[in-house]
Order: structure tokens, then C-alpha cells, then sequence
């Protein structure tokens, strides 16, 4: 796994604070994972009266975006923060490859399968039928892909031949 | 304004283009051939919306006039576009000839030719010193990937299909080949954004796309069209007839009703 990126350092004590207050949210399609582990908050500061949260897009059309930005707002807000400001940074670009090994393991148990290999080196092109993904219920690799894209940007949608069920994967990216 | 006026052309014919695929992969949304196909340019769609999003953000930065996204994609004529009219043209009927509004096999293979020219650009761009639309070309260039991969795995399923996929899909490439070559025509205006690093000029930007396109072209079976001397004009400003009923519909609601808030 990756590290994110997240800018250590700068003033005040209160930064760890908002770090994990933001841990506290989950991602709104997937609410298994936080925003923090997903990546999406890259860097938390504090400016006069206002605390800047900086966040990165996943999909560059990803409509969860909007609720995301909207809870962290109601989220910090709520607890006390007068002002409240929103960034968005698009470098470095955000990659499965930040998400944690226990974050992977909850996607797995909610029934998401996650991404597998490493999205930064991964040339595997895209083929009719995609990468063998073990079946997130009985663990078969006797699995199928039935959609490069599924109901969100984010996910595919494969099918077990085995025990007869569909599944979402996480993509690599 | 704050840059050239070449390179704020750029930024837009860039986020156009974007923006006009975008809405055509829209317009299948609930007429997909099957679901997961129906879901598939959805999302193609809205990956190309969020490209569009943060390109004409950027232009409108560039240009320094106060305007934002909507104001760029809503409220300019057909004149002020600066999309590639390979991006414009119909999903279907008149242009396909098949007699029906919306046909896959050209669906299809335009966006494998147009993913696989993004697929070079984005790589070009990830050098530039415009440094947000490095930003911007570093995280389209993994969306962009994938809808390469899915557009190409139709042109083998389709070209290499029954004798009736392949014919229309061999109609579909006759077609939409002549439109690429303005993808990578030689353009004085870009000899400044070259000069300072932002982009390439778009002449360099086809080598790479042969060699993404042509092997793929091959083992569908589809016969490489000739090159022509024909040239579309849309990054000019000069669009086909199909612009304005596209916008037409992208933009009713904002014009009818301007500065609407809901």
C-alpha cells in the first residue's frame, strides 16, 4: 500500500483533531470507509478564524463529491468551527493505491471486492472479459466480469459462477 | 486576460470537446442495447463531464473574464466552440446512414478513435508547465484508459462479430476516419503554446495514436481506411450543421430561463 500524501505539520493542535473528526466520515456510496482512507482528504489548515480542508476528487465526474464536501461542512461546523473553507486539489492525481490493507478488508466484508495490484504500475489492459477477481462471498475464482462499469464510477460489476452471485469491484485507478 | 489567446483556445477545444462527447454519451442513457452498456456510456459520460468540468474551469481562469464552467459551457454560440467535430457528429442517423438515431458499431468506434487520441494527448500533457493542466491530464489519463479499453474491446467483438457487425462497422470506421485527421492538423496557433511548454503540437500526437488504433483495427478484421485531404474545421470555430441542435438541448434550460438557481 501507499501512503497518501497528507501534509504533516502546521500550527496548532487542533489539526489532529479535524483529521480525525474527518475520519469519522464515511464515503457516501460506500460508508464502510472513511473519506481519510479513501484519500480524499489530502491536507487540513487553519487560517485566521477559518479551518481549509483540502480534498481530491476520485472519479473527475464523481457526483459524490458535492454530499462529501456537504458533511464535511455540517461535520465541522457542528462542531464549532465558524468557518469553514473547501480546496480542491487535483495533483498528485488520487489512486486506489492510497487505500489502506484494513480499509480493503472492510470493503471485502461489505461485499465490494477490492482493487487488486497496484494502479500505478499497472498495465493490464482492458480486455472482454477483465482479471479474474476472487467471488467476495464464497472466495471462488471461478468468476466473471459482467460490466467494466457498474453503478458507480468507481465500480465494476462481476458475477460468481459458483455460487451464482453478483458483486461489485473496486477499480484500480 | 491572463495567458495567450492561443493557449486559452487550447484549454477550451480541449474542455469543449470533452463537454460535446459527454452530452452525445448522455443522450444513450435509458437506450443502451443492454444495461450493463447503458451503465457503461453513463459513466463514460459522466468521466467526460468531469473532465470537461475542470478544463473549462481552468479556461475560464486562463482568461481572466469572470467567467466560470457554466458560463463557458451555456452560454456561447455554436461560433465560440471549440470542439473537435469529430466529437459533435450524431450517434447515429443521418450521418451513420443506417437509418437509425443512435448506432452502436459508430457510437463505438468513435469513442475508441477519440479515447485513444485522449489516451496520447493526456500522456504529452503530463509535461506541461501549465501546471493545472498537467493536474488535469495526469488524472483524465487513467479515466481515459479505461474507456480506451472498453471502446476497443467492442471494435474486436463487433469487427471480428457475424458478417453484419462487421459490415456496419467497417461503414462506421469509413465514416469517422476522414473526421480524425483535423485531431492532428497543423495549426500556426500552436506554435506559441509550444514554444513556452505548454502543449505539444498536435502534428506530433499521431504517431502514437496509429499505433494505439491500427493494431487493434487489425485483429477486428476492419480494413485501415485511406487517408484523405479532407479536413473538419470544428477547433476552428467553424462547426458541422449537428452543433447547434446539440446545443440546442444542452443549453435550453439555462438560456430560457438565465441565472436560474435551484
Amino acid at each position: 500500500m501507499v501512503k497518501p500524501p497528507i501534509a504533516t505539520g502546521g500550527p496548532g493542535p487542533d489539526r489532529a483533531r479535524v483529521m480525525q473528526l474527518l475520519g469519522g466520515i464515511p464515503d457516501p456510496e460506500i460508508p464502510v470507509i472513511s473519506i481519510v482512507e479513501l484519500g480524499i482528504v489530502r491536507d487540513v489548515a487553519f487560517e485566521g478564524e477559518a479551518v481549509i480542508v483540502t480534498i481530491t476528487p476520485t472519479y473527475s465526474g464523481c457526483p459524490a463529491m458535492h454530499a462529501i464536501e456537504a458533511d464535511v461542512r455540517a461535520l465541522l461546523s457542528a462542531e464549532g468551527y465558524g468557518r469553514v473553507e473547501l480546496k480542491t486539489q487535483l495533483a498528485p492525481a488520487w489512486t486506489t493505491d492510497w487505500m489502506p490493507e484494513a480499509a480493503r478488508a472492510r470493503l471485502r466484508d461489505y461485499g465490494i471486492a477490492p482493487p487488486m495490484g497496484q494502479a500505478g504500475s499497472d498495465t493490464h489492459r482492458i480486455t472482454l472479459h477483465g482479471r479474474s477477481v476472487p467471488c467476495v462471498r464464497c472466495g471462488s475464482t471461478h468468476t466473471e466480469r459482467l460490466s467494466a462499469f457498474g453503478s458507480t464510477a468507481c465500480k465494476a460489476l462481476y458475477r460468481c459462477l459458483d455460487c451464482m452471485e453478483p458483486f461489485d469491484y473496486f477499480k484500480p485507478i | 486576460m491572463n495567458c495567450s489567446s492561443h493557449h486559452f483556445d487550447f484549454v477550451l477545444r480541449l474542455g469543449d470537446s470533452s463537454l460535446v462527447l459527454g452530452q452525445r454519451m448522455a443522450e444513450w442513457i435509458g437506450h443502451g442495447p443492454v444495461l450493463e452498456e447503458d451503465i457503461a456510456l453513463a459513466n463514460v459520460g459522466l468521466d467526460l463531464m468531469g473532465q470537461a468540468r475542470m478544463l473549462l474551469t481552468h479556461a475560464g481562469a486562463l482568461e481572466g473574464r469572470g467567467r466560470d464552467e457554466d458560463a463557458l459551457a451555456m452560454l456561447r454560440d455554436v461560433p465560440g466552440f471549440r470542439n473537435y467535430t469529430l466529437c459533435e457528429l450524431p450517434n447515429g442517423e443521418p450521418v451513420s446512414q443506417v437509418g437509425a438515431t443512435r448506432d452502436y458499431a459508430f457510437t463505438l468506434t468513435r469513442n475508441f478513435l477519440f479515447a485513444a487520441f485522449q489516451c496520447e494527448l493526456w500522456k504529452a500533457l503530463g509535461a506541461s508547465r501549465d501546471a493545472e493542466l498537467a493536474a488535469i491530464a495526469a488524472k483524465s489519463a487513467k479515466e481515459s484508459r479505461y474507456h480506451y479499453g472498453h471502446a476497443a474491446d467492442w471494435m474486436l467483438r463487433l469487427g471480428d462479430g457475424t458478417d453484419d457487425s462487421h459490415r456496419r462497422m467497417q461503414a462506421a470506421l469509413d465514416l469517422l476516419w476522414p473526421y480524425t485527421h483535423e485531431l492532428f492538423a497543423a495549426d500556426a496557433g500552436e506554435a506559441e503554446p509550444e514554444a513556452a511548454g505548454i502543449a505539444p503540437r498536435s502534428e506530433t500526437l499521431r504517431a502514437g495514436w496509429l499505433q494505439a488504433v491500427e493494431p487493434v483495427l487489425a485483429e477486428a478484421t476492419l480494413a485501415r481506411p485511406a487517408d484523405t485531404s479532407f479536413l473538419s474545421t470544428g477547433r476552428f470555430g467553424r462547426h458541422s450543421e449537428h452543433l447547434g441542435h446539440l446545443l440546442s438541448e444542452l443549453q435550453y434550460l439555462q438560456r430560457a430561463y438565465p441565472g436560474a438557481q435551484w
